[in-house]
């Protein structure tokens, strides 16, 4: 073949000749590849120490793998058994909270957004903690927020769709206020100059510019906040992981695996609405990793 | 929108009247969580509210080390299926669609509902939680880095074959002396989203601070919550400071060299 006979061919032209004549491009000194020998063998040092912490062995993997070869062996074939129409209910529950949620924090965090703007409110106090203060809430996960608002409204969807609204308001803050950090000026100057107030210029200078941006934005939110809030029922906020950590913890593995597939077509289904709603508003193809 | 806003209003159960009564309770939730911490008592007082402050920041650690294995492993198995799932160096159809499947399943299932099926499979403790997170990991940077590896320049790859290099061979003086500034960056973004990750997956029994944040809040002790919560948002903004700081090293690293 010919791969054989290449490979012969630089046998024939004597390999140690080649090696002595391009001997400095060939050889990396010692110092230049210490640097990347040293982040190794830091990396798994660390990493056995902590495996040697959590008391980690090859025995309990083992045996963990045996039980969980066990259970998968069990889910198939996913059925729901008589839940069918309770799981459709909960899976209709978990949309209107990442819906609901969504579109209300992308409401209520566009003045906010404004205001942490530079060029809209050049004061720097004012930046500042609007910034940290929208860095505050998204340091926190949706969950404990979850935990948090159904000490103030109960268990139920309610503090699902809450707690999706927090933790979105502050990330949506963030990212409006660089968008509008982005816009071009000279439609707002335009628009003043005209005669407009700082509301006009705001409002027909500096929106028609950012909106495709929000929009794909929010968009792309909505489809990571249904993976939210399949799980935000596992503290009892409302939605499918409710039946989903029952279900778990009374191991029913068909039940579950039905579960899981009913989830994993929801959020393909979302992901194929939410980009064709996208192309529709932005008129390109937007690239997004989550 | 506004009949679907309407519609998921009353499947959602809004009741504004609840949240009207319960937004005082909101704000004394958060004021009832402070310390009370008093001027002429100060030290002491911080001692009270941080009183296991020893105990947490071993808790803490324990959640970093799972975000940091779960990373490393994660990293590792999406490194190898990143390959599979990229157009330009698999050539069978059959292989890539199969690895492709793989990452976006590992992708899909929220991690807090593997760490559920772990914890009943290996018991409570930090190992779910790191298995949890590397499954997660691995379909998450394994798209990503075929996305980087569908995006190389095929000469180098192209010369390697020629002269007679095996696959190994070719991927590793090929394709990753271009692409490895790339995945580091990646891996240490998620890195970033993985110690987010595992302080909640403590609140199912996978190890780490989430245990003790979710008994506290559950059992209202309430100073407990408040110190808790600071010095995981204090963590937090430490590990993304950090982070940030590398990536930003590595990406003069390449352009500099």
């Amino acid at each position: 073949m010919r791969r054989t006979t290449t490979s012969q061919l630089l046998t024939d032209v004597d390999q140690t000749a080649l090696r002595l004549e391009y001997s400095k491009t060939l050889r990396v000194p010692l110092t230049r590849r210490l640097p990347t020998v040293g982040v190794v063998a830091v990396g798994t040092a660390l990493a056995v120490y902590a495996l040697w912490r959590f008391g980690f062995s090859l025995d309990k993997l083992v045996d963990g793998a045996g039980r969980l070869g066990t259970v998968v062996v069990l889910m198939v074939p996913p059925d729901p058994g008589n839940q069918l129409w309770n799981y459709m209910t909960a899976l209709g529950e978990t949309l209107a909270i990442a819906f609901l949620g969504t579109f209300v924090a992308a409401m209520l965090a566009l003045p906010v957004g404004a205001l942490a703007a530079k060029n809209v409110i050049a004061n720097r106090i004012v930046h500042f903690a609007s910034r940290r203060f929208l860095d505050s809430i998204r340091g926190i996960d949706t969950l404990i927020w979850a935990l948090i608002w159904i000490n103030v409204v109960g268990l139920g969807p309610f503090a699902g769709i809450l707690a999706i609204l927090t933790s979105d308001f502050g990330t949506f803050g963030k990212l409006f206020s660089e968008a509008i950090e982005a816009a071009d000026r000279k439609p707002v100057e335009g628009v003043v100059s005209a005669g407009g107030s700082g509301l006009h210029g705001f409002r027909f200078g500096v929106l028609p510019q950012v909106m495709p941006v929000l929009v794909s934005q929010v968009l792309y939110y909505f489809e990571s906040n249904v993976r939210s809030a399949t799980i935000i029922g596992i503290v009892g906020a409302g939605g499918i992981g409710l039946y989903l950590a029952n279900e778990i913890g009374q191991a029913e593995w068909q039940k579950v695996a039905f579960l899981i597939l009913m989830i994993l077509a929801t959020v393909a289904a979302i992901d194929w609405l939410s980009s064709r709603v996208r192309f529709a508003v932005i008129g390109g193809r937007g690239r997004n990793v989550d | 929108m506004l009949v679907l806003t309407l519609l998921s209003g009353r499947v959602g159960e809004v009741d504004l009247a609840k949240l009207w009564t319960g937004l005082p309770r909101f704000a004394s939730y958060f004021y009832d969580i402070l310390p009370r911490l008093r001027s002429e008592t100060f030290i002491a007082d911080l001692s009270e509210w941080f009183w296991n402050l020893d105990g947490w920041l071993a808790l803490l650690l324990d959640t970093l080390l799972v975000a940091y294995v779960g990373t490393l492993a994660g990293a590792m198995a999406g490194f190898v299926l990143c390959f599979l799932a990229s157009a330009n160096l698999t050539r069978s159809a059959g292989v890539r669609f199969a690895a492709r499947r793989a990452l976006e399943f590992c992708r899909t299932v929220p991690e807090i509902v593997f760490a559920l099926m772990f914890v009943y499979a290996f018991g409570f403790g930090p190992l779910p939680g790191v298995l949890a997170i590397a499954i997660h990991t691995a379909g998450a940077l394994g798209k990503q880095f075929a996305e980087v590896v569908e995006n190389v320049d095929m000469n180098p790859v192209e010369g390697m074959v020629a002269s007679g290099a095996n696959y190994g061979e070719t991927i590793r003086f090929g394709v990753v002396p271009q692409v490895l500034s790339n995945f580091v960056s990646y891996s240490l973004l998620r890195f970033e989203i993985n110690v987010r990750g595992a302080t909640v997956l403590g609140f199912v029994g996978a190890g780490g601070i989430g245990k003790e944040l979710i008994s506290a809040i559950r059992q209202f002790y309430y100073a407990d919550v408040s110190a808790i919560l600071l010095i995981v948002i204090a963590t937090v903004f430490l590990i993304d400071w950090l982070t940030e700081l590398l990536r930003h090293r590595l990406l003069s690293l390449e352009s500099g060299g």
